[in-house]
């Protein structure tokens, strides 16, 4: 689960004298090494075993054939280059940006609405939490209930659609609306969530800034796109990044609704990775796969970055 | 999150400077007020969403409490058709293989108290040895004082960007060759120890305690062991509880880990157990209304805890500042 979270507030009562680090004193070279080497013991055991070591050996593997049987057989860079040549990684990656596209692009401006709507007119935390619980649900139940409500035969959805004399869709079972139809799903999980981190943005805004327009007799479209959007830049940028970080590894509903299919429509990067994994057994190459994927990330999160300036805020 | 600190110092500027402006507020905040056609508007589309957050789980209960047969020839009718509780007894496998095939169930063997027996084991100690670890490491790191700390800090955090399928496969890989497929211990252990996110959300935490308290209890002679449990634990307690709940759901939540090691029977938590119900379920005439019973068993317990700490979740998510 991606989560953002506010930080904390620091503890009330007590003098706020507080440091940030505690600094390190004279005489006191080694300081409380002792201690924190028990205080970080479990922790550190956490993370070599299951994220350091991981992480080095899924590289490792990418350069192997490996099968679980067996030990790995080191070969050099094939599984990349059979990755360049195989057609279903570039339709996995087509479905992938396919759907991150959908997904961020509806969520993003829906999410923005409603976290005006909370920050202007709807301030009651009810509202608020109302519109997050999706977000507390599994993907994999969201997805379930929505395969239902979806159904070609007997789901409420399409009963509305006839209704309106309209012609019955295949929501989940058809190639063309297989990715739309899960990118909407998620939209719907999600939209709570990313509008609650919009608003809080929203709210760190100065007033006075506001002031200053209305002063002005700046109109209020003029307000939006000319003070709250650049204000609201860093914020956005934040959780842009955040989504499609996490938009790129969707997995969970497609596995319990379409499977990838039909035929390859929906098989997004994830899923193609799994079933290299654990249908195919070809462990070398799916984690080849994981590399780029790892790549790719790292490379959007980078250009989100540096093009949207999200490490540089407005307001000064 | 490190990017919003600027924003935040700002934040607190006007609210100092209002206060020296207080007379003239009202007559400048004025003209800001949306006029009445767009507030009712803008009500509108908040109640929209309200309805299409909301409707979606009622539908769910609605499904689950009708008799799946009654489904197809009351699609549209809004109460549950032909009232039922036969859906919920067939997934927690109170009905014969018979009585399930007869209403619409596969007759497979499908026990949800099972899957949620795991679930809440699987959660539980998942959550409560991630917040007390990453605890303790977050306490090294913010009030110990020892050379490389912010460099060890670092490269936890660097971890944070690996994308979790990247240590899934190496992951399966050690849990298999250590013998631990299909148990609990297989389930848990990855996310026992620490998330760097954990670390580094306590770690903000305990950086800014007062530095006093602690100071105080060093004059009397207390051991660094006992600060770090009389005095920084229960200070803590807000935020650990915070992040306690954050785990909790995400752990009940998670499907891929615990499909790739946890498929048994004997350890299937909820999530898996339900795309195996889904996958089950007779093609053609699925069995919808046990389908419905089982995501709402699935999703009640987060509900719940939800309606009781809603508000604090709600409050917590976002970035701290004004107000």
């Amino acid at each position: 689960m991606t989560t953002i979270t506010k930080l904390p507030d620091p503890p009330t009562g007590g003098t706020k004298k507080a440091g940030t680090l505690a600094p390190v004193r004279k005489g006191q070279r080694i300081g409380d090494l002792k201690m924190a080497l028990v205080f970080i013991f479990p922790a550190m055991i956490g993370f070599v075993v299951f994220f350091l070591i991981p992480t080095i050996r899924g590289v490792y593997l990418s350069f192997t054939e490996y099968s679980i049987l067996g030990d790995p057989t080191w070969i050099g860079v094939k599984n990349y280059v059979s990755i360049f040549a195989d057609e279903l990684f570039w339709n996995s990656m087509a479905v992938t940006v396919q759907y991150v596209a959908i997904n961020i692009g509806f969520q993003t401006v829906i999410a923005l609405g409603l976290a005006l709507l909370m920050h202007r007119v709807a301030k009651s935390t009810f509202i608020r939490g109302a519109l997050l619980l999706p977000f507390f649900v599994a993907n994999v139940i969201v997805a379930l209930l929505w395969f239902w409500m979806l159904d070609y035969q007997l789901g409420i959805v399409n009963e509305v659609i006839n209704w309106m004399g309209l012609p019955r869709i295949a929501f989940f079972g058809s190639e063309q609306w297989a990715i739309p139809t899960i990118a909407a799903v998620n939209v719907w999980r999600h939209m709570g969530y990313t509008a609650l981190l919009i608003f809080a943005g929203l709210q760190a805004i100065p007033q006075h800034v506001y002031e200053v327009a209305s002063l002005d007799g700046a109109s209020p479209t003029r307000t939006f796109w000319g003070i709250t959007i650049p204000l609201l830049r860093p914020v956005l940028v934040l959780v842009l990044v955040v989504t499609v970080i996490g938009s790129f590894q969707v997995f969970d509903t497609v596995a319990v609704t379409t499977g990838g299919g039909p035929i390859n429509a929906s098989r997004v990067i994830q899923m193609y990775i799994y079933q290299k994994a654990f249908t195919e057994s070809d462990f070398g190459y799916a984690s080849a796969l994981s590399v780029i994927l790892f790549v790719i990330l790292a490379l959007v999160a980078f250009i989100q970055m540096k093009f949207l300036k999200g490490n540089e805020s407005d307001l000064d | 999150m490190t990017t919003t600190s600027p924003s935040r110092q700002d934040a607190g500027r006007p609210s100092a400077r209002r206060g020296a402006d207080a007379p003239i507020k009202p007559v400048i905040t004025k003209p800001r007020k949306p006029i009445n056609w767009g507030r009712a508007g803008a009500w509108a589309l908040v109640v929209i969403a309200l309805i299409v957050t909301i409707a979606p789980f009622l539908w769910m209960l609605r499904t689950a409490l009708s008799s799946n047969h009654s489904l197809a020839a009351n699609a549209g009718n809004l109460l549950p058709a032909d009232f039922s509780w036969g859906a919920f007894k067939r997934v927690m496998g109170l009905q014969t293989p018979e009585e399930a095939i007869a209403e619409g169930g596969s007759g497979a063997a499908i026990n949800f108290w099972w899957y949620l027996r795991s679930s809440i084991i699987v959660s539980t100690l998942v959550t409560a040895g991630q917040v007390f670890f990453s605890a303790m490491a977050a306490y090294a790191f913010s009030r110990l004082r020892w050379p490389g700390r912010e460099k060890v800090f670092a490269l936890f955090l660097a971890t944070m960007m690996v994308p979790p399928i990247f240590t899934a496969l190496p992951n399966f890989l050690m849990i298999k060759n250590l013998g631990l497929l299909n148990t609990y211990a297989g389930i848990i252990l990855p996310f026992l120890f620490m998330t760097p996110f954990a670390i580094f959300f306590l770690r903000q935490f305990f950086m800014s305690m007062s530095r006093e308290v602690e100071e105080a209890a060093m004059l009397d002679g207390a051991k660094k062991f006992r600060i770090f449990f009389q005095i920084v634990l229960p200070n803590a307690a807000a935020p650990m509880a915070t992040l306690a709940l954050l785990t909790f759901v995400g752990t009940w939540n998670e499907y891929f880990w615990p499909l790739l090691v946890g498929q048994d029977e004997n350890v299937r938590v909820l999530t898996v157990g339900l795309g195996v119900f889904k996958s089950q379920s007779p093609q053609g005439a699925p069995d919808w209304s046990g389908l419905m019973a089982a995501t709402l068993i699935a999703a009640l317990p987060v509900l719940l805890l939800f309606i009781a700490f809603g508000k604090k979740v709600v409050n917590s998510i976002g970035f701290s500042g004004v107000k």
